[in-house]
Formats: C-alpha cells, structure tokens, sequence
C-alpha cells in the first residue's frame, strides 16, 4: 500500500481509457473522409459532412485528442516513475484531463459548423485557443514541478523530450494563434500571406516535430527499455540526439514552401537543415531498437515489444523520406501530391499510433495490475495496424507520384498532356485502396478498444489504484 | 544517486535541475523562429511591390472598391469578395485546392503567371494550400463564366465528370451575413505591419447595406472571379531576385 501513496495514476488511467477511443473515432472520420475522395457521393449534400469540414476533425480528432491523451497519459506516468515521486498536483492533473477532454468536445461540434481560422491543423476558434494555452499550460507546470520535487539525482531521458515538447507547443501554438476576433466564432490571424506562410509552416512542421515527434520519442525512452526490461543502448546518443532535435527540428517549416513566393533563401535553409536531421533522427531509432540488442528473441511472443520495435522502423522510414522531399527536385514533384499525405501517414500510423498502442497496452497492464485479456488479440491487433499501414502509404506513393508525373507531362507537341481532371480520374483505384488501408487500420482500433475495455473489467480489483 | 559525470559538466548539471533543462530548452527551440521569421516582416525583398509599386493599385482622390477594374493593382476585397472569402475558408477549400503557382513551366502552362507575395498581402490567414486533390485556384479568376462556376459549384461532376468536389447546393439558398461586414472591414484595418488592409472609412460605411440579400453563392463566385486578376504582370520581368 506504500505504492498507493507514493504515485498518483488516477488521471493517468482515464487519459489512457480516453486515447484508445479516440484512436478509434478519429482514425472512423479518416476513413470516411477517405471514402469520400473515392466515392464523392458520401459527403451526403449535407454541410456538416463535407470533406472540408471533416478533413479538420479527423486531423485534430487523431492529433490533438488521440495523440495528446496519449501524452498526457503517458508523461504524467512516467514522470512520476521516472522521479519516484508522486505528481505535483493530482488535483491540476484531473483539471488537465476535464479541460483538454472539454476543448475536444468543443472540437467536435464546431469544425463539422465551419467555425474555422482555416489555417491547418490550427483550426479551432480563439476562445478554443485560449483554452488550449490555458490546459497546456497546466500540463507544462504540473510536469515541471514535478521534475523540481524529483527523488532521483537526474532526470531520466524521457523526461528531457516530454519537456522539450511542452515549451515548443506553447509557443507554436500562442503566436500562430494570434488573432484579432470578430465575433464569438469568428477571427482573422494577425499575419497574412507570405509571413503568415512561414508562420503557420513553422507551427505545422513542429506540431510534426515536437508534438508527434518528440513527445513520442519521450514515450520510446520511458517505454520500450520498461518492456524489453533492459537499459537504453546509449546514454550519449541520447544527450547528442535530444540536443541537436530540439535545436534542429525547428527550421524544418521552410521546406514546405519551396518554390512559393517565400524568398529563397528561407526554403533552401530549411531544406538544407531538414537533410541533417535524419542523422539525430536516426540516432532515437538506433538507440531504441539497439535496446534490444542482444534480446530480439522477445519479439517472438512480446507482442508489445513488437508495436514498439515496428514503430521504429517506421519512425526511421519516414525520417528518411522527409529529408528526401525536402530536398528541391524532389519536393518540385512531391508537392501538392498525395506522397505528402502517405509520407504525413507512414509517420502517424506507423510510429505515432504504433508506439502509442504499445505504451498504452503497457500502460494498461501495470494500471490495472493484469495482463491483456487477450495476448492473441493484441497481436491482431499488431497485423491489422502493419497491413493497414503499408496499404495506405503504398497507395499513396503510388497515387503521389503519378499525379506529380502527370501534371508535368508533355507530349511531342510540347504541350500538357494531360488535363487536370485526367489526373484526378487516375487517382481513383489508389483512393479506394487508401480507403481500403485505413479501414483495416481502423479495425484494429477496435480490436484495441474492445481488449482493453475486457482487460479492465477482469482485472482483479479494478477500485484499487494500479500500478503498483 | 552516484556522483560520477557520464557526459560533460553542464549536461550533468542541466540534467540534475528541471529549472534550468527547461531555460536550456527556451532557448534552443528559439532560435530558428527568430532566423527564419523575422527577416520576413523587415526584408523589402520579400514583398515584390516594393521594388515594382506598379503591382499595387494606385488609388486616386474620389476612387471607390467599384471604380478599380481587372488589372488596376492588388487592392483590398470588396466587402461581397470578403465574405466569399469566408465562405471560401469555412467550406475548407484550402485543404484542396492550393493558391500558390510556382515557377515552373507547366504551372504557367496550367495556371498562369507565377504567385507573388505581394498578392497575398492582404489575407489574414494566407490561403496557399499545401494539397491539389483540385487544381490550383489562384489565377482562376475569369477563366469561366460566373454561370460556369455557380453550376460547378452547384454540382462539380454536372461540369466536370471526374471531379470527387462535394456538391455545395447550400450556397445558394443562404444569404450573406450582412450584419458582421463593417466589423470585419474593421478588424482588417487594425491589423498590424505588412498585414495592415487600407480600408478608407468609406469603403467600409454602407458595406452591409451592399452585400444585403446576397447569397453565399454570390459571394463565393465574387471572391473566385477576383483571384489573381489584381495585378497585371509582365511577363518579360523577374520579379524575384
């Protein structure tokens, strides 16, 4: 009973009941908004439903409702663990866990509206974004000081990512915010056209970097040595790694306005950046799968362990291929093409969502005191994500690249072979089988969802707070 | 609880205080905004009309939104082509169609002239896009008739048979929020720096009244019929460096 004193998970559980839901809503809304590219008959001539409104709620429903339960769920665990000391606050911690859950809710109903700053992946109106700064901020104070009232001498790897995204968001997300209101629903951002570009680019490039990158990598120290139950490879990698991360990944926006009206300059400096990034990329993949090293028998029945390690790879694929698309001749024909939205893909679905299921089945284990209800389960679960994965995203470097090549084509006449419209009659076998990925990746989704939802109700005493 | 050093004094120092990993942190994460944002607002390169003002509308004594024609300058939305704008960011046609022609051949061949800073200045927030699932909208302006356009956008697939647009039959039943027109004329000319919108108090006096019983589909058909029309470019001059 010493334990129940000293960790307080009370919020944490929840955070973690929360994500695996909105694994599943939000990964159902891009499936059907995925179905609606291939059969445009499903945006129902109904407002609420079209792709435009819907494409916002499936990105902040996965992102900022899946993901961030998923941060916070899994900092406000491992800090503790990682300090060995209980939580600053579990009062602010609950306080977090209402609001953020609110700003969802909030979320759902305004986007399908069209209450929109009609910036991406920035949508929410400004009483929603002061809102979010406000449960943001709690997140970032309730962590820091629990990191201040530490037990150990250091502070753990983890931890080090987890705060580096917490300073980031706070300030990607209040200056790309700013705005001058209208009304209750309606704002128009402060910046405009090519400063707002680079603005907004900046915060969308490191809503990637920080949020999905960083904080996950944060979840990758705490969790995958704590599976494999063997110490991270490299203690320097990971001091080289974070350093040149948190320093590098911020100049990364540019390459997503090359060739724009955005000067030169800014463009080639964040390409040039991004190409020396994936060496600290690479340097977290290395260090996490090399954790196994020496252990990799345990990928055979740790079906966890195998979310985990798979999402590496993935990590280190598209850490890969970011680079390669940032790099002029290749981003001339990358851009505007779905090979931004498969690359966008082989990230979310592959690591982020890959690593989250495994944190979070961990998480559920040590919670609830229990093993899963079904291990064979997890393991579909396992398959079903990787086949979903590599459907979507081969279907979308298909579509990306053809659709590249055909904008660009000339015949012997020197002029445009094809019309635009021949272009998106192409797409349309790759937008079923992208449609086809992302309904077997949703499927296991539910399977998770159902696992986890079996586990709690056969855990043994499931009052009692867990994770002793 | 050892003492020993595994990496270098300041990291074991940094890592021994969440206080100062977190002041560390500020500063590092910093420094690549400041590099790449700010030359933005104070580089007169970044705007092309500061070395070619003949791309901005020159507005006389006496000159109304009205009495600008095609080709006159970039010049702020009239009050109906702002609110198609807003109509044109509520929908989420940026998530489909990009407003950014790049320098190439089969963009000019396709699109038009290549897009401009200087073209943009005036949208809080910027429209540029990052994804053609449609074509590129920035210079669409007078390529169709506005009978063209209310049908496509009525029904995409009636005009255009391999479209997957949504129908956006709602437009045309809907009128414009003339209510609201003044204080958004308003709020743009209390925007700050480059995104400042010179709206004269009698471009914005009378504006609600203009746009009153308009639909959405008038305005919306308003705002595409303007794109890209503003300034007249030459095509024999750079203008980018």
């Amino acid at each position: 009973m010493e334990a129940v004193e000293k960790y307080d998970f009370s919020a944490v559980r929840w955070f973690s009941i929360m994500a695996v839901i909105y694994l599943v809503v939000g990964t159902l809304v891009g499936f059907y908004i995925a179905a609606e590219l291939a059969w445009p008959v499903l945006n129902l001539d109904l407002p609420y439903t079209t792709f435009g409104r819907l494409r916002p709620l499936h990105t902040n429903a996965v992102i900022f409702a899946f993901g961030g339960c998923t941060l916070m769920a899994t900092a406000f665990y491992s800090v503790q663990r990682t300090c060995s000391t209980r939580i600053w606050s579990p009062g602010m911690a609950w306080f977090t866990f209402w609001g953020w859950n609110l700003i969802i809710v909030a979320a759902v109903i305004t986007l399908p509206l069209g209450i929109t700053q009609g910036k991406e992946y920035a949508e929410l109106e400004w009483p929603i974004d002061i809102a979010i700064a406000v449960v943001w901020l709690s997140f970032l104070i309730n962590f820091v000081m629990t990191l201040v009232k530490k037990k150990t001498s250091h502070i753990y790897v983890s931890n080090w990512f987890f705060l580096g995204m917490l300073i980031m968001i706070t300030y990607l997300h209040v200056v790309n915010s700013l705005a001058i209101p209208v009304s209750l629903f309606n704002s128009y951002s402060i910046f405009s056209g090519v400063q707002d570009a680079m603005i907004q680019w900046w915060w969308g490039h490191n809503a990637v970097g920080f949020y999905l990158t960083a904080g996950f990598l944060g979840i990758m120290y705490y969790f995958v040595p704590k599976q494999a139950n063997r110490p991270i490879y490299s203690y320097r990698l990971s001091v080289i790694h974070f350093w040149a991360l948190m320093f590098g990944y911020v100049w990364l926006g540019a390459h997503h306005l090359q060739y724009t009206a955005l000067p030169d300059w800014t463009g080639s400096l964040g390409a040039a950046v991004s190409i020396a990034m994936i060496i600290p990329s690479w340097g977290g993949a290395v260090n996490g799968m090399m954790t196994l090293s020496g252990a990799w028998d345990k990928l055979r029945d740790d079906y966890i362990l195998r979310f985990m390690i798979v999402s590496l790879a993935f990590y280190a694929m598209s850490t890969f291929e970011g680079p390669v698309m940032s790099v002029k001749t290749v981003n001339a024909l990358s851009h505007y093409t779905d090979w931004t939205i498969g690359h966008v893909h082989s990230g979310a679905l592959g690591w982020v969502a890959m690593v989250a299921a495994g944190a979070l089945y961990h998480l559920v284990e040590k919670l609830w005191n229990t093993k899963m209800y079904s291990a064979k389960l997890v393991n579909t679960h396992f398959w079903f994500a990787t086949i979903g994965t590599v459907v979507y995203i081969t279907a979308m470097w298909v579509s990306g690249i053809m659709q590249g090549l055909m904008w660009r084509d000339y015949d012997e006449f020197g002029t445009l072979s094809y019309t635009f419209a021949e272009s998106v009659a192409a797409m349309m076998p790759y937008y079923k089988m992208r449609a086809v990925g992302g309904l077997i990746f949703w499927l296991g989704g539910v399977f998770m969802l159902y696992n986890v939802i079996m586990t709690i109700r056969q855990a043994p005493n499931s009052n009692s707070k867990g994770g002793e | 609880m050892s003492d020993k050093i595994y990496s270098t004094k300041l990291q074991d120092k940094i890592e021994r205080s969440g206080i100062l990993m977190m002041l560390f942190v500020m500063v590092v994460v910093s420094i690549a905004g400041l590099v790449e944002i700010v030359p933005l607002f104070t580089i007169d390169e970044t705007m092309e009309h500061n070395a070619n003002p003949e791309i901005m509308w020159q507005r006389k004594e006496g000159d109304t939104l009205d009495s600008w024609r095609a080709g006159d300058g970039i010049r702020p939305y009239t009050p109906l082509e702002l609110e198609g704008r807003d109509i044109y960011i509520r929908e989420g046609c940026y998530l489909c169609h990009s407003q950014m022609i790049r320098p190439f051949r089969d963009e000019k061949e396709r699109y038009g002239h290549y897009s401009l800073a200087s073209e943009s200045m005036y949208d809080h927030p910027f429209q540029w896009g990052s994804k053609r699932t449609g074509p590129d909208l920035a210079r669409v302006g007078g390529k169709y008739s506005d009978e063209w356009q209310r049908q496509h956008l009525m029904a995409p697939r009636s005009v255009v048979p391999e479209s997957v647009m949504p129908n956006y039959p709602w437009l045309a039943e809907n009128k414009v929020d003339a209510d609201n027109i003044e204080t958004k004329m308003r709020v743009m000319t209390m925007m700050p720096g480059i995104g400042h919108v010179p709206y004269l108090d009698s471009d914005i006096e009378g504006a609600a009244e203009k746009i009153r019983g308009k639909t959405e589909m008038d305005a919306m058909i308003a705002y595409l019929q303007v794109l890209g029309t503003m300034a007249k470019l030459d095509y024999s001059k750079s203008y980018r460096k």
